[in-house]
């Protein structure tokens, strides 16, 4: 087998982890040091908090009132994770016969089940022979007071 | 031994368009449905059942009516803004399989996966992973050449026991003999319907028969393009992997309206809009253009009215990336150019002689005149974080005329708050 000739660059692996420097923002003067320069910290931003994974997260809004028990009402903003595994007792949003559902997966011994948190509401069992998939998982909820 | 063998990655996004569409419409999955081009003039992209009905690619949507009616497939007009946004997360997560990938499309990234441990569990992963993570199916191609991998992903999207993964690196001699015997030469990257047809006078019909073709011959009657060609499939690298897309040396952007336009302000209007998104381009890249053209188009395919086809370029007094002025020049030249009496299909504007800010070349006789950049950090801010088409140069988006006829969009899903889907 033929190769070229002079050797293509090897990769070289860079670790993901970012390393973060802290920046005092503002001039010191010479005299008297800012009692508050020691204290300088980054403000507190909602997208690093809230999300884990920007590639992987989508907003969807809440139609019905099934999860209201757990306070998930109507209009209410979900914040949903795709790269998460989805196990026994996470929110999920799930895809039941190609219909979108919000509910907490129940998945013991073999059998899964969507439970919803209103007590008007019955629970699902997964037939056999169902089409069943979790787009993702539910991380936060977002709901307006004001 | 020389270096080791390239495991060139192509991963492939499936009927892209359609896909997108179908993340947030689970009810979609097995519906036929295809996405149509601006204006919703054609086919851009099918789903698998779409394709079995007959839909072809490319094909006007109405001469697809009647099918489309028999079998209820639905159609969709792009939307650019979730797609955008869809192959951005894709890309990304593919970004983080190897050091080394290039962007190929917006569906299509090469990831350069040589010297990584356990290739074959690495692509299936990358394939579901995207897939979990996104929702979009992708096939994975692993080839030693860029050629080579894009043949490998048209077998891993054609032969269902491939499970959407084809490395060609792992076949015996044989095994890549027989395989390229069976593909037609077409299939080729970059050998086009016409080649195809040169080709095959040349009784070159497989992509074998282009690997073992006379190369003095080839060259001679093809070109150097087509030698690069073969030795791509001779498996010697000859197209490099570009990780870092080369700056635009030319930005074209053009449009055809909705309806006929015969009013010159509507035209000066459509063409502010084009000048702001090119303008917007140039300064992303911090660069600025030394040249516009401008062209107007009446409707080709019209025959029973009169054709007019227009097209005027000047150098700018000096090169710039501002929206203000270069807008001054492209109503000037449109002015220069219209004709009452004409119904116009079709108008845009070219900036070329692209160049890096940097290189700035004052003149002596020319007063510089300042170029409003920080007004236009300002307008470039206020679109990107409230939405494109915020702030516009006055002349745009007075008239509606022009703009493109999109009936069947979907919402704006992951870009627009009140899209979010419904759950």
């Amino acid at each position: 087998m033929k190769a070229a000739l002079d050797s293509p660059p090897q990769p070289v692996f860079i670790p993901e982890q970012k390393a973060w420097l802290q920046v005092c923002g503002w001039k010191v003067p010479a005299g008297f040091p800012s009692p508050a320069a020691d204290h300088t910290r980054k403000r507190i931003d909602l997208n690093e908090r809230l999300i884990r994974n920007g590639d992987t997260t989508y907003v969807l809004k809440v139609k019905g009132d099934s999860m209201i028990d757990i306070g998930i009402y109507e209009g209410d903003a979900l914040l949903v994770d795709r790269s998460l595994d989805a196990r026994h007792g996470n929110i999920v949003l799930a895809v039941l016969n190609n219909e979108f559902t919000v509910k907490r997966l129940h998945k013991r011994g073999g059998v899964i089940k969507l439970i919803p948190e209103n007590t008007r509401y019955p629970t699902i069992t997964v037939k056999e022979g169902e089409e069943f998939d979790v787009w993702g998982v539910v991380t936060y909820n977002l709901h307006k007071l004001y | 031994m020389g270096s080791p063998v390239q495991q060139l990655a192509l991963v492939d996004c499936n009927n892209f368009y359609v896909s997108c569409e179908r993340v947030f419409r689970p009810d979609l999955a097995r519906v036929p449905m295809v996405v149509l081009s601006n204006n919703d003039g054609c086919v851009v992209s099918r789903s698998n059942e779409a394709r079995a009905l007959g839909i072809k690619m490319g094909q006007p949507w109405f001469e697809c009516k009647e099918l489309a009616e028999q079998h209820s497939i639905l159609a969709f007009s792009s939307n650019y803004a979730l797609y955008a946004d869809l192959s951005n997360r894709v890309m990304s997560i593919l970004s983080n399989f190897a050091p080394r990938h290039e962007v190929y499309s917006i569906d299509e990234c090469f990831v350069d996966l040589t010297g990584i441990p356990k290739l074959r569990e690495v692509s299936y992963a990358m394939r579901a992973r995207v897939g979990q993570w996104t929702g979009i199916p992708v096939c994975v191609g692993i080839g030693p050449t860029k050629t080579l991998a894009k043949l490998a992903n048209h077998v891993a999207k054609k032969h269902p026991r491939s499970r959407g993964v084809f490395n060609y690196n792992a076949l015996t001699p044989a095994q890549k003999a027989n395989l390229l015997q069976h593909i037609p030469v077409e299939e080729v990257w970059g050998v086009g319907r016409k080649l195809t047809k040169k080709l095959a006078r040349h009784g070159i019909e497989t992509v074998h028969d282009l690997q073992q073709a006379h190369v003095p011959t080839l060259r001679a009657e093809f070109g150097v393009v087509m030698e690069k060609i073969q030795r791509e499939l001779q498996e010697i690298p000859c197209i490099e992997l570009r990780e870092i897309q080369p700056d635009r040396q030319q930005i074209i952007v053009s449009r055809s309206f909705g309806n006929m336009v015969t009013e010159l302000p509507v035209l000066q209007d459509a063409l502010s809009a084009f000048v702001a998104n090119a303008c917007a381009k140039l300064r992303a890249q911090s660069s600025h253009a030394a040249v516009i053209q401008v062209f107007l188009q009446t409707n080709r395919f019209r025959k029973d009215l009169p054709q007019y086809m227009p097209s005027l370029a000047v150098p700018l007094p000096y090169p710039t990336n501002d929206s203000l002025g270069v807008n001054r020049w492209a109503a000037a030249l449109c002015e220069r150019m219209f004709r009452p009496d004409y119904q116009y299909k079709k108008a845009g504007i070219v900036l070329c002689e692209i160049s890096p800010v940097t290189q700035r070349q004052g003149d002596l006789l020319e007063p510089q005149i300042p170029c409003n950049e920080r007004l236009m950090k300002a307008l470039d801010a206020l679109n990107q974080r409230y939405g494109r088409g915020t702030v516009k140069v006055s002349t745009q988006g007075a008239y509606r005329d022009w703009q493109m006829r999109q009936e069947r969009k979907s919402p704006n899903y992951t870009t627009a708050w009140d899209d979010v889907p419904l759950v």
